[in-house]
């Protein structure tokens, strides 16, 4: 806010000194913050790596406790695909319902719209986790049935052991759940960017003889692409550490398997969370050097698409 | 769709009906699985549902018993959000309040691009840092404080953009004529700023509370979980709703299955009663 900065009292006060150190010490707060988590991470995550037989990066088994053989592969690995599967769902069905609030609907059904995409970023993740288990696996036995049988020539739904018709935990089932709960942060943040966009080009375009679609694809969504990429990639970033929910529709295998049909699958999240109790000292150790490639991930990501937004001078707004 | 001109081919309505259909359905599926959680966790949670639910613990109740409650996980996942609003809003206000009112030069652009950062750490490694901080490294142990504190860290950087957003949206003229009656900035922001945003501050705590209600990952790291009554957020395990959720559903038997749904019930519920009181209150002005 640099019009409020212009201002300037005629002395110096006490008051207003507070202020000036109030700002500066919130700011030292903040990055102090962030380099204890970056610190201690690091710190308790070197017990572990000084006692891993393997190498961490590439190790993909998990026995840091009796043979202290452990590696963060695999779990990476499971990461990344789960994440990048739900993105590639949630982000064009997010986009098209905040083209929808932007563009379709009368103000009263947007404003009713925004209420509940919203509601659904606020409902707890071990709830998703629960109605994944229970509802969702169960429901999707056929899905998986048809994506193997007809689609089986594609790699990643391919069915090598004949168990992508059984009711199982697996990558196809974590990623549709991680996809349901990215949608309300991406339609958050689309629905900002695209609420930016020029208005009077859109109109410009339909008075040209351009249809509605026409118009929204080039003077709407063309224009934003970079804010949508963002958009896309903070719920990427929020996919990546997602935990509870993740955690109680994965499978707790160790391995890198393209196959998503097939049970098993892990994450670095939900790996922290499944073996965090059992896990003596140097387990703990080793779960924390995890979390800390978990961080650097997300820390990446994030940083990406931040820039992204404030290169194209969009300010997102909506958090939650 | 308004009537297209009839020399627009039939290709480019094709086009722009298919499009209007897509969109449509793009709603439809963001909104189906709200539906669709909404019916299934009220259907199965209201079947446990009792006073007998709400006012018991789980203290002596066998893992194939029926029976047991959520009294002392609503006594734990009171005291832990109460403490970590208690850290993270007026931290995150005076953060927000530096951030709007009293720019420095660089800095304000750095704390505000760190806070967007902060928004992006996964709950769990927050959990993690606290366990490694304040449970291992200070030898405090699992405690309601120590979940307050990885809780807090979460509520932080969203606390500090709404209230961001608030304090932007009271106008410069407003500050302009209280410094115009000679009013310093301090004062100002004291007396003028914050009870004009009051509301809308309200709304972002009241949110960020909302967001951490439900977060596990954390409390596993730094709570443990408990099925006796711990009243003393401050001394040993407690439960909390989202714990206790989460061990009850990882059972095998149906009992505690349906536990675990009663108990997400209730917890949906909260979270949803903090929602719309948030948007209740600022149901009149634009919020994000």
């Amino acid at each position: 806010m640099a019009p409020l900065a212009s201002w300037r009292p005629a002395r110096r006060r006490r008051g207003d000194d507070a202020l000036r150190a109030l700002t500066i010490t919130s700011g030292v707060v903040v990055l102090a913050l962030l380099c204890a988590i970056a610190g201690f991470l690091v710190v308790h995550a070197l017990p572990a790596l000084a006692h891993d037989r393997g190498s961490f990066l590439t190790e993909r088994q998990w026995d840091p406790d009796s043979s202290h053989l452990f590696g963060v592969a695999a779990l990476a690995f499971g990461t990344l695909l789960s994440s990048a599967l739900a993105l590639c769902v949630a982000a064009p069905v997010a986009i098209g319902a905040a083209l929808f609030t932007t563009q379709l609907a009368p103000a009263r059904l947007a404003t009713a719209l925004a209420w509940a995409v919203d509601l659904l970023a606020a409902v707890p993740s071990v709830v998703y986790g629960l109605w994944g288990y229970y509802f969702l696996l169960p429901h999707l036995v056929g899905v998986q049935t048809w994506l193997s049988r007809d689609l089986g020539w594609i790699p990643l739904f391919a069915d090598p052991h004949g168990t992508a018709n059984t009711f199982s935990k697996s990558v196809f089932g974590a990623s549709l759940v991680l996809a349901v709960m990215v949608i309300p942060i991406v339609s958050a943040v689309s629905r900002e960017v695209l609420a930016q966009a020029d208005r009077g080009v859109y109109e410009a375009s339909l008075a040209l003889g351009a249809t509605r679609s026409e118009a929204v694809w080039h003077a709407v969504i063309r224009p934003r692409v970079p804010g949508l990429l963002s958009a896309a990639m903070l719920g990427l970033g929020r996919a990546l550490g997602e935990t509870i929910a993740v955690a109680i529709v994965i499978g707790s295998t160790f391995g890198i398997d393209w196959h998503i049909l097939t049970p098993g699958g892990n994450t670095i999240a939900a790996n922290i969370a499944n073996r965090f109790g059992d896990a003596g000292a140097i387990g703990r150790s080793a779960l924390i050097a995890s979390g800390l490639v978990l961080f650097g991930m997300t820390l990446l990501v994030n940083f990406v698409a931040r820039v992204v937004i404030a290169r194209s001078g969009i300010r997102e707004r909506s958090a939650t | 769709m308004s009537a297209l001109p009839r020399t627009v081919t039939r290709r480019r309505r094709g086009v722009n009906l298919a499009a209007g259909v897509g969109i449509t359905g793009c709603v439809a599926a963001a909104l189906a699985p709200l539906i669709a959680l909404m019916v299934f966790t009220a259907q199965h949670g209201a079947t446990l549902l009792s006073g007998n639910f709400l006012t018991h613990s789980m203290a002596g109740v066998g893992p194939l018993a029926p029976g047991g409650g959520i009294y002392h996980a609503m006594v734990g996942t009171l005291e832990q959000i109460t403490l970590a609003s208690g850290l993270a809003v007026p931290v995150g206000l005076l953060v927000a309040i530096g951030i709007t009112e009293q720019p420095v030069r660089g800095l304000t652009a750095a704390v505000r691009f760190l806070v967007d950062v902060m928004t992006g750490i996964p709950s769990i490694v927050a959990g993690l840092f606290v366990f490694a901080f304040w449970v291992v490294g200070l030898h405090r142990g699992f405690s309601g404080f120590a979940g307050s504190l990885a809780l807090a860290i979460i509520m932080l950087p969203v606390v500090v953009r709404t209230a961001e957003e608030m304090l932007l949206l009271v106008p410069r003229s407003v500050r302009e004529a209280a410094w115009a009656l000679g009013l310093p900035r301090w004062r100002t922001i004291w007396s003028v700023v914050i009870p004009a945003a009051r509301t809308g501050i309200t709304t972002g705590a009241l949110l960020a509370v909302a967001r951490v209600t439900g977060e596990t990952a954390p409390l596993l790291l730094t709570v443990g979980n408990n099925s006796f009554i711990n009243t003393n957020p401050l001394r040993g395990a407690q439960a909390s709703l989202p714990v206790f959720v989460f061990s009850q559903s990882g059972s095998a038997f149906d009992v505690a299955v349906r536990r675990a749904w009663a108990g997400a019930l209730v917890l949906v519920g909260f979270v949803v009663v903090l929602y719309l009181t948030a948007r209740f209150l600022t149901r009149n002005r634009k919020l994000g």
